[in-house]
C-alpha cells in the first residue's frame, strides 16, 4: 500500500500510509489508538475506500471496492470487535458468506466436518461445530473468527488485537497457529498493543502515527522499546507508574468484602480497601477477577458473603445501593457497558451525577459543561471539546471520560476493570496518574488487569486470583512479575 | 458413536481397569445438562407452545364440548389460520433478519383488488380456462412488487424498515381504494373458485397451501444459505457485511419474500371470500407480528423459528374459535390476545436467560 489517504467528514484519518507486507511474514502494525490502524485495515478489507493512494497486490495495482472483493483476492480479516453471529452455530459462522452448499441448500455434514478439521488445526477440538456461538466464551469466539479466516484460504490474514480477549495459554496456541500459517507462505498483519507479543511473534514492524507511516521495515526482535514508543508518540515516554503514597495510619476502611462467593465462579473472597489505597486483582481471563468486581458492584448477585461500604452492608445484587453508598464501576467493555457513544462528552461525564446538575428535574446544561470543562483540564482529555461525540474518541480518551464521571460524582469506591485495555502506551501513563490522584483524594480503588506489570506497578496491595480463589495477598512491592505469573498459572492448572 | 469406539481401546491399552466407570461418570454428568439443553433448545421452546395450545384446546373441550372437539371444527380452525399463517411465515424471515414489515396487510388488500379487477375484465373477454392462473400470477406480482419497493427503499434509500413499510401500508391501502373505487369486486371465475374453495383428501385447499408454504419456509430458513444469512443479518449486521454477504441485495430479497407471501395470502383470501376489496387484510400485519413473536422469533432479529410461527398462528386461531364457540365478544378476545402476547414474551425471555446462563 502506498500513500493511502482517507478522510471521514472533516477528520483526516489517514494522510499517507505506506505498508509493505511480504509473503510468509508476520508484519506488526504499531500505533496509538486513533493513529489510523483500524481505518487502514478496513481499507485493505474493502470496508472503506481510500481517497487516494494505491494498493499493489502481487505486483499489480488493484482496487478493493467491497468486502467480497478482498476475500476473493485472499485477504481475510479478524476484527477487534468480535465479528461472529451469536444465533448461528460454530460451523455456520465459519462458513458465513461462503457456505458449503449445493444450489443454495447447505450441506450440513460436510460443513461440520470441515469446521471440525479447521478447529483441530487451531488446537481447539473441544469446540463442537454444532454449538451455538452465543454460548461460547470470548476467547472461543475469537477462535471461530480465526477459523473463518482460514476457511477462506486467505493468503493474507489481518488480525486486529487478537490477543485482547485471550489468556496467555491461548495466546501461545495462537502463536503456534500463526507460525504454521507463515510457514505455508501466508502473510499475517498483526496488530497489538502488547510489545512483548510483537517481539515474540513479529518479523517486521510498521509504525503509524497520526495517520501516516513514521517507520517501516523495523526488525521486531531488535528495535529497542524506547525507540518504538518514540516513533509512536513522537516523544520519549517511560512506561512509568506514579509513586505510591504512604498510607496514613488512621486511613479508614472503606470497602470490606467478606467471604464473598458466586456459585461456580469464585468463593471465599475476603479483603478490605482503605481510603487512599489501590488494591489490584491479578489473574487470568476466566479466573473470576472481573466477576468479583461485578459482584461487589451488585451487577451480579452473590451467593454467599457480604460487601460493606463505609461500614454499611449492601444488599446483594443491588447496583443502586452500591452506587448510593459511593461505588463506581468502569467496566471492561467500555463501549457496550460504560459509555453513550452517540452522546457528547459532557453528557457522559455527568451521567452519574444528574441529581446534582439538575434543579427540579431540569438539567442545568451550563453547570454540566462547567463540570466537564474542569474534568477535561484535570484529565488532559483530547479533544478538549465537551460537545464532541464520545464515539469518535480514542480508547484512552474514552477511559478518561469514565474516570472523569466518577471524579465528578465524588465516588468513594472505584472499581476498574482492565482500565488500559485498548489504550495505547502513551495514554496509559496519564491514566495511571489519574487513578493514583483519585486514590490520593481519598477513594478506595480496586483494579483488575490481566497485565501483571500493570497490577504490580499501579497497586499498593495485590490479590492474586486463580480459579476463583485468592491464592496470595501481599503488598505490591513484595511481589515480582514471575512470582505472580507462577501463582496464576499454578492455580489454573490445579 | 465412532468417537466412543475410539476411546475404549486406548483406555484398555493403558490400564486394566474395566472401561465402565468413566462411561457411567460421563453419562451422569452429561444427562442433566442434556435435559436442560433440550428444554432451552428449540424443541423445549416449542414444547411450551405445544402446552399452550393443548391448554387452549382443553378449555375449548370443557366449555364447548363436542361443538369444539370434532374434525370439522379442527379444519375450521386451521383454515381460519391459513391466510394469516402464510403472511406470518413471510414476516418470520423479515423479523429474523432484524426488520419489520407493516405493509403486508394492505399489500394483500391491494393484490386482491388488482387481481379481481383483472378477473372481471377476463370474464368480459371470455378467457375462462386459463385465465384464473393469470389472476394468481397478478396477485403474486403485486405482492412481490410492493415488497421490492419496500426492500429498495430500505436497503438503498437507508430508510428504517418501520417507516418505509408504514408508508407502504398507507399508500397501498390508498391505491387499493383508488383502483376499486371503494367498491367490493366480486370474483366470479369458476376455475379459480373451484380450485381454491375445493378440497383434496377431505382437507380444504387453503390448508394445503398453508402446509406447503410452511414446509418450504422451514426448509428455506433452516437448510439454505439464504436462511442462514437471514439469521446472520439479524444477529450481527456488520459481521454479515464483512463476511462478504451482499447485505443490500439480501435485504431486498427478504421484503420481496414477505410481499410475495402477502400475494399468496391475497389469492387465498379471494378464494375464501370470493371478493376483492381494499379493506381485506386490515390489521393483519399486527396479527402476523404477534404470531411470529409468540412463536419464539426474536423481534430484534438473530433467531427465527418457522415451527414456532405455525404454532403462534394456530394458538391465536384456536383462541378465536374457542371464544366464538362460547359467544364471547371480539373485545374480550382482543384483551385475552394482549395478555397472551405479553405472557409469551415474558416466558421467552426466561428461556433465553436460562439458555445463556447454562454455559
Amino acid at each position: 500500500m502506498r500513500g493511502i489517504t482517507k478522510a471521514f467528514g472533516g477528520v483526516q484519518a489517514l494522510r499517507g500510509v505506506d505498508l509493505e507486507v511480504r509473503a510468509g511474514e508476520v508484519h506488526c502494525v504499531l500505533g496509538q489508538n486513533g493513529a489510523g490502524k483500524s481505518t487502514l485495515i478496513k481499507t485493505l478489507a474493502g470496508a472503506h475506500q481510500p481517497d487516494s493512494g494505491e494498493i499493489i497486490w502481487d505486483g499489480e495495482a488493484i482496487s478493493i471496492p467491497n468486502p467480497p472483493a478482498a476475500l476473493a483476492l485472499g485477504i481475510a480479516t479478524m476484527y477487534q470487535e468480535l465479528d461472529v453471529v451469536d444465533g448461528l452455530t460454530v460451523a455456520e459462522n465459519i462458513f458465513l458468506g461462503h457456505e458449503r452448499a449445493v444450489g443454495g441448500v447447505i450441506r450440513r455434514g460436510s460443513s461440520a466436518h470441515e469446521a471440525r478439521l479447521l478447529l483441530e488445526r487451531l488446537g481447539h477440538r473441544e469446540i463442537s461445530p454444532n454449538r451455538e456461538v452465543g454460548t461460547l466464551s470470548a476467547a472461543h469466539k475469537q477462535i471461530v473468527s480465526l477459523a473463518r479466516a482460514l476457511s477462506r484460504n486467505a493468503r493474507l490474514i489481518i488480525m486486529d488485537e487478537p490477543s485482547a480477549v485471550l489468556d496467555s495459554e491461548e495466546v501461545k496456541k495462537l502463536f503456534t497457529v500463526i507460525n504454521e500459517l507463515t510457514s505455508e507462505g501466508i502473510a499475517v498483519i498483526y496488530i497489538s498493543h502488547r510489545l512483548e507479543e510483537i517481539r515474540q511473534i513479529g518479523d517486521r514492524i510498521t509504525v503509524i502515527k497520526d495517520g501516516a507511516t513514521t517507520a517501516s521495515g523495523l526488525s521486531a526482535a531488535d528495535t529497542p522499546t524506547v525507540e518504538l514508543i518514540r516513533l509512536m508518540t513522537g516523544r520519549t515516554v517511560e512506561y512509568v507508574f506514579p509513586p505510591r503514597q504512604k498510607l496514613a495510619a488512621d486511613a479508614p476502611t472503606v470497602l470490606e468484602v467478606e467471604n464473598l462467593a458466586l456459585r461456580g465462579v469464585f468463593s471465599n473472597v475476603t479483603f478490605a480497601v482503605h481510603a487512599g489505597e489501590i488494591v489490584g486483582l491479578a489473574g487470568l481471563v476466566g479466573s473470576g477477577r472481573s466477576e468479583i468486581l461485578e459482584t461487589i458492584y451488585g451487577a451480579r448477585k452473590s451467593t454467599a458473603g457480604s460487601v460493606s461500604i463505609g461500614g454499611k452492608r449492601l444488599r446483594p445484587g443491588s447496583v443502586r445501593e452500591a452506587v448510593n453508598a459511593g461505588a463506581g464501576l468502569a467496566p471492561e467493555e467500555r463501549k457496550s457497558q460504560g459509555l453513550l457513544l452517540e452522546e457528547p462528552i459532557f453528557r457522559n461525564v455527568t451521567l452519574a451525577s444528574f441529581g446534582r446538575m439538575a434543579r427540579l428535574g431540569m438539567l442545568n446544561e451550563g453547570r454540566e459543561r462547567r463540570a466537564t470543562d474542569e474534568q477535561i483540564r484535570a484529565t488532559d482529555l483530547r479533544p478538549a471539546d465537551p460537545d464532541r461525540l464520545t464515539g469518535t474518541l480514542s480508547g484512552g480518551n474514552q477511559q478518561k471520560i469514565m474516570l472523569a464521571r466518577w471524579l465528578v460524582h465524588g465516588t468513594s469506591v472505584l472499581l476498574l476493570d482492565e482500565p488500559t485495555r485498548g489504550v495505547d502506551v502513551g495514554a496509559r501513563a496519564d491514566i495511571y496518574a489519574l487513578i493514583r490522584r483519585l486514590a490520593d483524594n481519598g477513594a478506595a480503588i480496586v483494579v483488575v488487569s490481566s497485565e501483571i506489570p500493570e497490577v504490580l506497578g499501579l497497586s499498593d496491595r495485590v490479590l492474586v486470583i486463580a480459579d476463583g480463589q485468592v491464592v496470595r495477598e501481599a503488598p505490591a512491592a513484595e511481589l515480582d512479575e514471575h512470582a505472580v505469573l507462577d501463582l496464576v498459572m499454578k492455580g489454573n492448572a490445579a | 458413536m465412532s468417537e466412543t469406539n475410539k476411546v475404549i481401546p486406548e483406555f484398555l491399552g493403558t490400564s486394566l481397569t474395566p472401561p465402565t466407570p468413566p462411561v457411567t461418570r460421563e453419562s451422569a454428568s452429561t444427562q442433566p445438562s442434556a435435559l436442560r439443553r433440550f428444554l432451552s433448545g428449540s424443541a423445549g421452546r416449542n414444547l411450551g407452545l405445544v402446552i399452550a395450545l393443548a391448554l387452549l384446546a382443553l378449555v375449548g373441550v370443557l366449555t364447548a364440548g363436542d361443538r369444539f372437539a370434532n374434525f370439522d371444527n379442527f379444519l375450521t380452525i386451521v383454515r381460519f389460520a391459513s391466510i394469516i399463517g402464510v403472511i406470518s411465515l413471510g414476516m418470520t424471515f423479515v423479523i429474523t433478519a432484524g426488520g419489520i414489515d407493516l405493509s403486508v396487510g394492505s399489500v394483500m388488500g391491494l393484490a386482491t383488488v388488482v387481481a379481481s379487477l383483472a378477473a372481471v375484465q377476463m370474464t368480459a373477454r371470455g378467457a375462462e380456462p386459463f385465465g384464473w392462473l393469470l389472476m394468481v400470477v397478478i396477485a403474486l406480482a403485486v405482492g412481490a412488487g410492493a415488497g421490492l419497493i419496500n426492500g429498495l427503499v430500505i436497503a438503498y434509500g437507508r430508510v428504517v424498515p418501520f417507516m418505509a413499510t408504514l408508508a407502504m401500508l398507507v399508500a397501498a391501502r390508498g391505491a387499493a381504494e383508488l383502483i376499486s373505487d371503494r367498491r367490493t369486486l366480486i370474483v366470479d371465475v369458476r376455475g379459480f373458485l373451484g380450485f381454491f374453495r375445493g378440497d383434496w383428501l377431505g382437507v380444504p385447499t387453503l390448508i394445503w397451501i398453508f402446509l406447503v408454504v410452511a414446509i418450504l419456509a422451514w426448509f428455506l430458513l433452516a437448510r439454505t444459505t439464504f436462511g442462514r444469512r437471514t439469521v446472520a443479518l439479524g444477529g450481527n449486521f456488520e459481521a454479515s457485511r464483512l463476511a462478504g454477504i451482499n447485505v443490500k441485495r439480501h435485504t431486498v430479497a427478504l421484503y420481496v419474500l414477505a410481499g410475495t407471501a402477502a400475494g399468496i395470502a391475497a389469492v387465498m383470501m379471494m378464494g375464501r371470500t370470493t371478493s376483492g376489496t381494499s379493506t381485506h387484510g386490515t390489521l393483519y400485519e399486527l396479527d402476523a407480528i404477534a404470531a411470529v413473536v409468540v412463536g419464539g422469533t426474536l423481534l430484534v432479529g438473530g433467531r427465527g423459528t418457522i415451527v414456532g410461527t405455525v404454532f403462534g398462528v394456530l394458538i391465536f386461531a384456536t383462541l378465536t374459535n374457542v371464544f366464538t364457540q362460547n359467544n364471547l365478544s371480539t373485545s374480550v378476545q382482543a384483551v385475552t390476545k394482549g395478555v397472551i402476547i405479553v405472557v409469551a414474551v415474558l416466558l421467552q425471555q426466561r428461556f433465553a436467560a436460562r439458555g445463556s446462563r447454562q454455559t
